[in-house]
């Protein structure tokens, strides 16, 4: 990449979600917002070439975004019936209304109107990933294990809806934000998984701006919402994910597995921060949900000095505790991997199998499954199942690990 | 903005009576705020008869338009800034008639 290039990634990752949240609150319409913030990117790649990156690049994209979203509304305002026109006019002559209210972060403002509860859950989350993660549809279409139409459709419907419907560009008010919290959270999660997990095969296996801008994000909430104990679930979740970041993918670009991972690269603060923060949900006695066991099931395997002191039947028990909560096969699956530590491959290659009907076209089931069989000794059945998660893996550290597994794989079946 | 707030009748889970006065309340409430356009209940809908005349030769049949356990049992017609006040509305409109709501926005109104 250039120096422009790189300018322009480092802005666009730190000023999407705030150019978005300002244009909408100026025009009142997502798509203006969308559409204008990514035509001034546009643009800026070109003017930036030629003339050099200016001095404030936020505030020129701001001022370019304003100028194509203005342009916008001028020319279809003169297609538009005349009370619309008029209504554009007036907001624009009193000025941008400035919400005050309990959300004060610009992005967070966007984060809390794109999880509006009228909207169904996947389309807030799709939503928001688009206008405050600013993530491709492609990207979010991977995230979400859909078709990128599909997606695309989703997100389309989701403006529309908030259009038709006149869904206010609004700051919650105190009384609003626990309803809002669960779609908020949920986002954040998906976000800081696309970062941790990156599913394009040619973006960096781990997107540290994505893990950052959700770990903020969730911090913002957590300020909003001290007492709330999924938010200091997904919280302490995201801090112990995010302590093991550098341990995940080796000097070749090779993903390292937990097992594997250099337990001394951790980040201490982050663990330190995020046990304290499940330690808190302990003591208060609360019936955890899903964040919050998860958030236990990570201290877990960061209280191990090694991989093999894990308290495995801990881990598995914890799993019991989220399956009730969220029984989808996601955690299933995640749960059989505990129980081949506990019970051995065998056991957990049944419970595998069982899924293969809502998880065949995601490649960690593959990946397990490749990882089961090749500890049975199933060597020829392994070499398969490695084949169809390579197939399906994005990321580009896990498709090198399961790769050399595989090859590793036929070595040694080749020699016996 | 108009919108339309629905009250959803079901066959399975008759009216409940037991706040007498609530729509009357509700409905006062709405003329004083400004809200009340137009509002009204309906009768069961196996009153209903459904009118085709696409074919210019006019069929009535006996029935609602849909064979459902929920049905339309119901409406009001107010006008509101957004969705959320149109939400709001319907959270207290829910209670006074002991039913559920859909809230959908007028296209427009002749």
């Amino acid at each position: 990449m250039t120096a422009v290039e790189d300018v322009l990634a480092r802005v666009h990752r730190e000023e999407w979600a705030r150019l978005v949240a300002v244009l909408v609150r100026r025009f009142g319409d997502l798509d203006v917002a969308e559409d204008a913030a990514a035509e001034a990117f546009a643009v800026a790649l070109q003017k930036w070439r030629a003339d050099g990156v200016p001095p404030n690049p936020a505030a020129w994209l701001t001022t370019t975004a304003g100028n194509k979203a203005l342009d916008r509304v001028r020319r279809e305002g003169k297609r538009d019936d005349k009370q619309k026109q008029a209504h554009m006019l007036t907001d624009q002559l009193s000025g941008p209304p400035e919400p005050t209210g309990a959300v004060e972060d610009e992005r967070l403002r966007l984060l809390f109107t794109c999880a509006h509860p009228a909207l169904a859950m996947e389309a807030r989350v799709a939503l928001t990933l688009r206008m405050v993660g600013g993530l491709t549809v492609a990207e979010i279409a991977r995230a979400f294990l859909v078709q990128e139409t599909a997606m695309g459709q989703r997100i389309t419907r989701a403006k529309a809806k908030i259009k038709n419907a006149r869904i206010p560009y609004r700051v919650p008010e105190a009384a609003d934000l626990p309803s809002r919290v669960d779609g908020v959270l949920a986002v954040l999660y998906l976000v800081f998984n696309e970062g941790y997990l990156a599913s394009g095969a040619e973006s960096d296996p781990v997107r540290a701006d994505l893990t950052g801008e959700a770990i903020r994000l969730a911090r913002l909430v957590r300020t909003l919402l001290p007492y709330d104990g999924e938010v200091a679930g997904l919280l302490a979740l995201m801090l112990l994910t995010e302590a093991r970041r550098g341990a995940r993918v080796s000097a070749s670009g090779e993903l390292v597995t937990l097992d594997q991972q250099d337990r001394g690269s951790r980040d201490r603060g982050l663990i330190a921060e995020g046990h304290a923060l499940v330690r808190e949900r302990l003591a208060s006695g609360q019936a955890p949900g899903r964040y919050q066991v998860l958030s236990a099931i990570n201290a877990v395997h960061t209280d191990a000095a090694d991989a093999r002191d894990t308290d495995w039947s801990q881990v598995v028990a914890l799993y019991d505790q989220l399956v009730r909560l969220d029984a989808n096969p996601v955690v299933a699956l995640n749960r059989a991997i505990a129980v081949a530590e506990l019970d051995g491959p065998q056991v957990a290659l049944a419970q595998v199998d069982a899924l293969r009907g809502p998880l065949d076209d995601y490649h960690a089931f593959h990946a397990t499954r490749a990882d089961l069989l090749r500890r049975l000794g199933r060597s020829a059945d392994s070499r398969a199942a490695y084949d169809r998660a390579i197939a399906l893996a994005g990321n580009s550290a896990e498709s090198a690990y399961l790769t050399r597994r595989r090859d590793e794989l036929g070595a040694s079946g080749a020699s016996t | 903005m108009h919108y339309l707030l629905t009250v959803v009748g079901d066959t399975d889970n008759p009216a409940d009576d037991s706040a007498p006065g609530a729509i009357d309340a509700f409905n006062d409430r709405l003329k004083d705020e400004g809200r009340w356009v137009f509002a009204g209940g309906l009768t069961d809908p196996a009153d209903a008869t459904v009118t085709d005349n696409r074919g210019g030769d006019p069929v009535f049949s006996d029935g609602p338009f849909v064979e459902s356990k929920e049905f339309l049992a119901g409406f009001w017609v107010v006008t509101a800034a957004d969705l959320d006040e149109a939400l709001a509305l319907s959270v207290d409109a829910s209670r006074a008639c002991h039913r559920k709501i859909e809230v959908r926005p007028f296209d427009g109104v002749a």
